[in-house]
């Protein structure tokens, strides 16, 4: 049996003197996507900042691939890295925000081109090559040229995924990609997302769409107060949730 | 009444009869100062179109404008330093350039320079070198003016970079990014759309300020003019010829200012004409092709 890509033990994390995540265990293996629900608050979010180092951590320990992502160990603590080898790891996550976080001053090829250039010393013909064939993918071939601005939220959200691929990344988070969007512009991200997990890319999603996480996740993670209250196949919680704390969470948004 | 398919009716923009009426208003105070000034003989206009091109006054339109290039480049690349280590979370550099930016902006350039100036009172030497050969007119003025618009730049700087949205930084940083790559890449370019207007302003300022390092004998345009009209006392003359010039460098400056808002502001949703441009593009109509070429692409790719 192979290691997990992702792998949580005891991840402790305050923010001042708010616990917001107590001791978190869970582990996501390589081509597996997982879905993050639970209440506003209970730090699915953080939870998933932590991964890829956005958020320091304060105990515990966090792997990608069996890198600590942010810190060396040595002996017997966790030492912080420095922010440019913290970078060199994060090339291998890739991230889709909620408010997309496109870079507004740059049109849909330069926001893809920019870190495969830029970080990973792309040719840019090569980098091109990709990021059109992954606009192709998301359906946003004809918007090469176009500044950010200039699309919908949906098409942002999808150049925002294409240029998290980019980097051909080996696991991707998503928080909460569709909670900013119109109704009737959330279907085509999850259509994006829903071909990526297909394709077998590792998946870790914080979300409230409960059809995602039934359609396409292996596993669902219930946080609430900064714990795990329960883990499971989208059948067992979504359908037989046994605690009541999810039971009704799931009551409120199904 | 309504027509019933709606096609029949026609529509009257609203009429604005008091703009006309304040335009004449305007027109006549012009007139009228226009008139005094080519009818007073006191301007001794002969005179200004005398000095006007003359060659100490060029070469002091010349120093003014040198004086200004230079201490603008050493502020502005200071004054973004002085900003980016305000925003460290290093407390020694934010402390520091914090007292930095108070220490240059709470006193009066015109003390600053004069500081300078006698610098060689404090210190006769400094690193080997004799101060009176150090610190000439030129070096105090450069030392004095660059030194007090970094304080200045500091802050436009530092307001420019928090207005940006930390998702940006965020999204940098999550491409794995470094720090330094992400500001110089995605906040700076960004953070110009708000650093740009101001320091144009500052550009403009500094032109005129440096008429204050008349004061340490610099052969700049005002000093320049100043020793002219003492030997001459044609005083009004030569302070006009000065006005002149002073007022051409501005009208340039405000035009390069324009060109470089246009160039920062890319990816914007926004509307680039002044109100009088689109008065003047919606009554004669030769404005329009002008002015609506570059916008309008934008808003045909928007579909």
């Amino acid at each position: 049996m192979t290691a997990p890509l992702v792998q949580a033990k005891g991840v402790r994390k305050s923010f001042g003197r708010n616990e917001v995540l107590k001791s978190i265990d869970f582990s996501v293996n390589a081509g597996q996507v997982v879905c993050l629900i639970g209440p506003s608050g209970s730090g699915k979010s953080t939870m998933l900042r932590c991964i890829n180092h956005l958020e320091s951590i304060d105990g515990g320990e966090l792997t990608v691939d069996g890198d600590h992502v942010g810190y060396q160990l040595r002996g017997n603590v966790l030492h912080e890295i420095s922010e440019a080898e913290a970078c060199r790891r994060r090339t291998e996550i890739g991230m889709v925000f909620q408010q997309f976080n496109l870079f507004p001053h740059m049109t849909v090829m330069e926001n893809l081109i920019e870190a495969p250039i830029r970080v990973k010393k792309e040719r840019r013909e090569v980098a091109k090559e990709r990021a059109a064939a992954l606009l192709t993918r998301v359906g946003l071939e004809g918007k090469t040229n176009a500044y950010p601005r200039q699309l919908s939220g949906g098409q942002q959200q999808r150049v925002a995924i294409a240029r998290a691929l980019a980097m051909q990344p080996k696991l991707m988070l998503f928080d909460e990609p569709t909670s900013a969007l119109d109704p009737e512009l959330v279907g085509e991200v999850i259509q994006v997302m829903n071909d990526l997990a297909t394709s077998g890319m590792t998946m870790i999603v914080v979300t409230h769409e409960m059809e995602f996480a039934r359609a396409a996740a292996d596993s669902v993670i219930f946080m609430a107060d900064g714990r795990i209250i329960e883990q499971g196949s989208p059948n067992e919680i979504l359908n037989n949730p046994h605690n009541e704390r999810t039971r009704s969470f799931l009551a409120r948004v199904l | 009444m309504t027509s019933p398919d709606g096609d029949g009716l026609r529509v009257r923009p609203r009429r604005h009869p008091l703009r006309w009426i304040g335009a004449a208003v305007v027109f006549l105070i012009t007139a009228a100062v226009v008139f005094s000034m080519v009818t007073n003989s006191r301007f001794e206009w002969d005179v200004v179109g005398q000095y006007l091109f003359s060659r100490p006054i060029l070469l002091g339109v010349l120093t003014t404008i040198e004086l200004t290039v230079i201490s603008m480049v050493i502020g502005t690349l200071l004054g973004t330093l002085l900003a980016i280590w305000r925003l460290s979370p290093n407390p020694v550099l934010s402390g520091a350039t914090g007292i930095y930016v108070w220490v240059f902006r709470a006193t009066p350039l015109l003390v600053q320079l004069l500081l300078w100036y006698n610098l060689g009172a404090l210190y006769p030497q400094i690193l080997g070198i004799s101060a009176n050969d150090l610190i000439t007119p030129w070096t105090a003025a450069i030392l004095g003016l660059a030194l007090h618009q970094a304080a200045y730049t500091a802050e436009i700087v530092r307001a420019g970079l928090l207005s940006v949205d930390t998702g940006q930084r965020e999204a940098a940083t999550a491409l794995g990014m470094p720090p330094t790559l992400t500001l110089r890449r995605i906040i700076l370019p960004q953070a110009m759309r708000a650093i740009i207007p101001p320091m144009g302003n500052e550009v403009i300022s500094m032109l005129k300020t440096t008429s204050l390092v008349s004061v340490i004998a610099l052969p700049e345009l005002l000093n320049t003019a100043q020793t002219i009209y003492a030997r001459t006392y044609q005083t009004i003359p030569l302070l006009l010829v000065a006005t002149f010039w002073y007022l051409v460098l501005t009208a340039l400056l405000t035009v390069l200012q324009s060109v470089l808002e246009r160039r920062f502001g890319r990816g914007a949703t926004r509307r680039t004409a002044s109100p009088l441009v689109e008065f003047l593009a919606t009554h004669t109509g030769s404005f329009a092709a002008a002015q609506g070429g570059r916008g309008k692409k934008r808003t045909e790719q928007h579909s």
